[in-house]
């Protein structure tokens, strides 16, 4: 069962005389139980895509089913049965007041839900357990530290048990300790409530690390979509690098000759192979110079990055794309859409 | 009934929020009481009648009887108006987006705070109707009760216009100058220090624009005893007005799809 089907979802901001087309007929669909990653530089259209799913932003144009509610038609449907973890960076923080108790924040999420004071501290009390915030729910929130308040927000999320949540790059602005804790945490979600996740990132690892299926955005359109693993297959093939024992030109053309290499180039005595299914192939490798009695020095295979990926589709690497800055959220990009679009909404 | 459960949801939250920092219901307080204490003794002075036109006793009585409603009025107005800071923390703190992804009524998610800032005016004027009185105010309970009325009308009216146009701005730099030249010129043309009848033509012809007058004006009836009369139809229809149309705008900017 897809849990969300998206089709020719758009967006377009009018900010002045300038039109702003952030998101253009993305289509997508998201089964039941996935972790999905929606990954792409700063103003590519992620977070604006996330709020049209998450009932925040009125699509220009499009329609979605999400958690089994039409997107336009029963908005309040579709944020009975969501979750969803605003970004903690940029213009608007991860939606905690500074000057609420841990276990205020807790319960008055549960009430927003209409979730009885009773199930609402039985709810409290499993977060709490579950997302590490135990002993800190008499505490305010601004006494917090980055993940654990991070970890309140994902727990503000999730007190309603929704079968989707959304979160917006969960993890920036965290230290590396947390950001992998933090990913043990989204994992448990799907292996011990079968919640289905959506978030969104711009790093490459955490894509790679979390998600069953990433879809790749640029400039408003899905450039690609699949496993991990699919992606980067698709782009290149591995890439083998081996240094023989003189004869290199020779090793060179008789690998050539082998189906599973597309591609041979030589550069400082070292042999570049671009092969399909890198570890499948590398025994065949071995075999053949083994055969002509070529011996090697050194041997190594590598894979392509999702970066690789990236750069191949777009023709730009993700980690130089920022404006302003490395990794440090939406910045300008979004923020200027952000902008564009409180003026566009208060047009009527 | 949803809505009402929701607007008292949001009310609690806010109530809870203001009492871990009551430093801001007497920072409000102060300067009306400055006024009473520092300037209401110079209208001690003038002959009598100079105030209320002929009717008026002179001394004390007349003078606390004309200076506190308007000072009542003042608060509401600075009071109501400078609320809309609060929203827009709690904005730039994703709070505002958090509930607007929850089943909450959006509408509600103003009208908990507005009742809340309602709440805490209602707290404010009882302290500065005690301190009037004990300067020397003089006026019939049943007025005094009745005064709230307009109170209430104006801090719905200003605190749901003030919400929105913060929200719309979602900048203090720019709601503050905002603020400041809006409310400043309304308040000098509401009468509040001196009645606008020892001013010259033109000033009394600009200050039948600004709506605060007309209630001052109201409310100075009731407490001089006077119940019922053109002067209160007229503040009764601007505040009720008032507090209706803001009100509705108000929830238009919080129920827009696009925020």
């Amino acid at each position: 069962m897809s849990i969300i089907e998206a089709s020719g979802l758009s967006r377009t901001f009018k900010s002045r005389k300038r039109t702003v087309h952030a998101v253009r007929g993305v289509d997508l669909t998201v089964e039941d139980g996935e972790i999905v990653g929606f990954l792409g530089p700063n103003g590519a259209g992620k977070t604006t895509t996330l709020r049209m799913l998450t009932t925040l932003l009125r699509p220009t144009s499009g329609t979605a089913v999400v958690a089994g509610a039409d997107l336009l038609r029963d908005p309040l449907g579709v944020r009975k049965r969501i979750g969803y973890v605003p970004q903690a960076i940029g213009q608007t923080q991860g939606g905690t007041n500074d000057m609420c108790l841990v276990i205020e924040e807790l319960l008055d999420q549960a009430e927003a839900y209409r979730i009885s004071r009773a199930e609402g501290t039985r709810r409290a009390a499993a977060l709490v357990e579950q997302l590490d915030l135990g002993g800190l729910d008499r505490r305010l929130v601004k006494t917090l530290s980055g993940g654990q308040r991070r970890r309140l927000e994902i727990a503000l999320g999730l007190v309603h048990q929704p079968p989707l949540v959304f979160l917006d790059e969960p993890t920036t602005g965290l230290d590396p300790q947390s950001r992998s804790n933090m990913w043990q945490h989204i994992r448990a979600l799907r292996a011990d409530l079968g919640t289905t996740v959506f978030l969104t990132t711009h790093y490459l690892d955490e894509a790679d690390a979390l998600c069953d299926r990433v879809f790749i955005i640029d400039h408003g359109v899905i450039v690609a979509v699949g496993t991990p693993d699919e992606l980067k297959r698709q782009v290149s093939g591995d890439v083998v690098t081996l240094r023989v024992n003189g004869a290199t030109e020779a090793a060179g053309s008789l690998l050539a000759a082998e189906p599973v290499v597309r591609d041979v180039s030589v550069a400082d005595e070292e042999l570049r192979l671009t092969v399909d299914h890198g570890e499948e192939a590398l025994p065949a490798l071995l075999r053949v110079l083994d055969g002509a009695g070529i011996t090697m020095s050194a041997i190594s295979l590598s894979r392509p990055t999702l970066d690789d990926v990236f750069l191949t589709l777009t023709g730009r690497s993700l980690r130089d794309d920022s404006p302003g800055g490395t990794g440090h959220g939406d910045g300008p990009a979004a923020a200027e859409l952000a902008g564009a679009g409180s003026s566009a909404g208060s047009r009527e | 009934m949803s809505f009402i459960h929701d607007t008292l949801f949001i009310f609690r939250r806010q109530v809870r929020l203001i009492l871990r920092n009551p430093a801001f219901l007497t920072i409000g307080l102060l300067q009306p009481v400055l006024y009473l204490v520092l300037f209401g003794p110079l209208l001690t002075k003038l002959p009598a009648g100079t105030l209320t036109g002929g009717s008026g006793t002179g001394g004390r009585a007349e003078a606390y009887q004309f200076f506190v409603p308007g000072l009542l009025i003042q608060l509401a107005l600075f009071g109501s108006t400078f609320v809309g800071f609060a929203i827009i923390s709690d904005w730039r703190a994703g709070v505002i987006e958090r509930y607007r992804v929850t089943p909450v009524s959006r509408v509600a998610i103003l009208a908990g705070r507005v009742l809340r800032d309602v709440l805490a005016l209602i707290i404010q004027s009882v302290v500065l109707i005690l301190a009037g009185l004990a300067f020397g105010l003089r006026a019939p309970l049943p007025a005094v009760l009745l005064g709230f009325v307009f109170i209430v009308l104006v801090a719905i009216g200003l605190a749901s216009v003030s919400y929105a146009v913060a929200l719309l701005l979602k900048s203090e730099d720019a709601f503050a100058p905002l603020i400041n030249s809006v409310v400043v010129p309304l308040v000098l043309l509401s009468g509040i220090m001196l009645p606008l009848t020892l001013g010259p033509g033109w000033l009394q012809g600009i200050a039948r624009i600004s709506p605060f007058r007309y209630v001052i004006d109201a409310m100075r009836e009731w407490y001089a005893g006077r119940y019922f009369d053109t002067i209160v139809v007229e503040g009764l229809a601007v505040s009720v007005g008032l507090a209706a149309v803001f009100l509705w705008l108000g929830s238009r900017v919080f129920v827009r799809e696009n925020a």
